[in-house]
């Protein structure tokens, strides 16, 4: 089995009714050390994303990915748009010529999102961002492909590893972002942009776990 | 949450209808994507001055834009980096073959996106420079951090920059005479009350009814310190002083100095803070020779204040004192 165009589309409907779902719990984590936007910008963009999907659907994967960062750029706006925006453009880019995707070709997707995001965001691991929770699935995945593990089996562990990035965002003392300004006082935060992360690998994980 | 407003969500658009319908004179504004360009727009063979950034600190930016300051600004949601397809639009309106200048304050969203626009706006064959403004001293460390905010400088550095792009002056000298009003400028704030952000719909941060925070942003972001209420003149020494080391202003310097109110903070009480300010640059030897005072750069309801000081010489003076007509600022015409 491998992901398929469908399959895609499934991860980003799925991915936006979750993050609809935790719109008021990330705006809350953002509002403990940033400036409690994170959750309505990231709903406002996918909600965009499922008004435009529509248009999308008769695309292939790269063109859909595509679409889909198109469309995060012009409206979530912040850090998170150009960021979010990041990921779908590399995976796009990755994906380019693809019909369907093995785990290895979402390794390779993920490690060019992970490297657009930390060249745009200047970001690297430990700064307490999203790069906490996308390094350590990126890992997961790379480990997954070595070990020729089934597609579901290789995301629950890369969606387990973001899960557990997420939580070490926590003691961490900011260094991006609006967060930073708050020094010291930025610990014993979870990181709204490592939260949302996890949630995009959550979401695809259970969205493909019987690819 | 009490709020003059219908829906949260609609805060933005209705908002720039009003100025629409207020200052057709002086501004013509596109919506979807939202950008406000001055009447004339393209005016050839000027450089043209575009800004933005999250809407909530009015007048700053759109009521900034009119002859003499910004060709254009780029409103996002509330406290929200705008996009670089608004960006993008408003370059190519204000584009009139001299090239544009991008004047984005230090945030990391604003700054990702003001990035992109300008390499969208290059890959269209328009020239564009960026000045990034970061004046609040009250980010001590910018090594660990996203590096000092742009606060209260923005708006001195729109009225001079803008009013050098009128006279003519080409996309170099406008950008260089930019970055040098960021070197000779620094700000520091503070707040008594938090804001509340519409569609959050409750405080940005909680800070009891007798503390207040030093050093805080403009985006209901916490501050440096949090401490017990002092009086205004005490207030004032805690905003100035670390102003004045940081640049560090000296004896036989002419400054402007601008008081600027958070949004809930009255004028009544910035002149209160002006006049100590005052007294005390007297006593170093520093000549107050201009000066704003009032609510330029807010932060929506919010209570509190900021200073920011400038080193002036005699092109900056020329420059400040220019004609400038915008709905937020105008003098000399």
């Amino acid at each position: 089995m491998a992901i398929s165009r469908d399959d895609v589309l499934a991860w980003i409907r799925a991915f936006a009714q979750i993050i609809e779902e935790n719109n008021e719990y990330l705006t809350n984590l953002d509002r403990e050390i940033g400036d409690a936007d994170h959750g309505a910008n990231m709903n406002r963009g996918f909600k965009a994303v499922m008004t435009k999907l529509p248009t999308l659907e008769t695309g292939d994967i790269p063109s859909i990915l595509k679409g889909v960062g198109m469309t995060l750029l012009s409206s979530v706006g912040g850090a998170s748009g150009p960021l979010y925006s990041t990921v779908f453009m590399q995976l796009s880019k990755t994906f380019a010529g693809k019909e369907q995707l093995e785990l290895a070709d979402w390794c390779a997707g993920w490690e060019a999102a992970e490297q657009g995001v930390q060249m745009r965001g200047k970001a690297v691991p430990g700064e307490k961002t999203m790069v906490d929770a996308m390094q350590p699935a990126l890992d997961a995945l790379k480990e997954a492909v070595a070990q020729n593990l089934p597609i579901g089996e290789g995301l629950r562990k890369s969606a387990d590893a973001a899960h557990e990035g997420m939580l070490a965002t926590i003691p961490l003392v900011a260094r991006k972002g609006r967060a930073s300004y708050l020094g010291e006082r930025s610990a014993n935060h979870q990181d709204p942009g490592a939260t949302s992360t996890y949630f995009l690998l959550d979401s695809a994980a259970k969205t493909w776990a019987n690819c | 949450m009490k709020k003059l407003i219908n829906k949260p969500e609609d805060v933005v658009l209705e908002e720039l209808q009003g100025i629409e319908l207020a200052h057709p004179d002086i501004v013509k504004v596109f919506y979807d994507p939202n950008y406000i360009v001055r009447a004339d727009a393209p005016v050839k063979g000027k450089v043209g001055l575009v800004s933005g950034g999250g809407s909530g600190h009015e007048p700053m930016h759109g009521g900034f834009v009119g002859m003499g300051m910004l060709d254009a600004a780029c409103p996002g949601a509330v406290f929200t980096s705008p996009t670089p397809d608004q960006m993008l639009e408003a370059t190519k309106a204000v584009n009139g073959g001299a090239g544009v200048l991008h004047i984005v304050k230090n945030y990391t969203g604003d700054v990702m996106n003001f990035e992109m626009a300008a390499d969208l706006a290059k890959e269209e064959g328009i020239e564009v420079e960026s000045v990034v403004v970061d004046d609040d001293v009250a980010v001590k460390d910018s090594t660990w951090t996203a590096g000092r905010r742009g606060v209260g400088l923005t708006v001195l550095m729109e009225k001079i920059v803008g009013a050098a792009a009128e006279e003519g002056r080409s996309l170099k000298e406008v950008a260089d005479l930019a970055r040098k009003v960021n070197a000779q400028g620094r700000s520091m704030g503070m707040a008594l009350t938090s804001c509340v952000v519409p569609h959050v719909g409750k405080p940005s941060f909680d800070l009891p009814e007798d503390e207040m925070e030093i050093g805080i942003g403009i985006h209901g972001e916490p501050g440096r310190v949090r401490m017990k209420l002092e009086p205004a003149d005490k207030v004032t020494e805690m905003l100035l002083t670390p102003v004045v080391e940081d640049l560090p202003f000296k004896a036989g310097d002419e400054v402007l100095l601008f008081v600027n109110s958070m949004g809930g903070t009255p004028l009544i009480e910035l002149y209160i803070i002006y006049r100590k300010a005052v007294q005390m640059l007297e006593a170093k030897g520093i000549k107050v020779t201009r000066h704003l005072i009032g609510p330029y750069i807010t932060s929506l309801e919010m209570a509190g204040a900021s200073i920011t000081l400038l080193k002036l010489d005699a092109d900056l003076t020329k420059l400040w004192d220019a004609p400038v007509k915008t709905a937020g600022m105008r003098w000399g015409i």
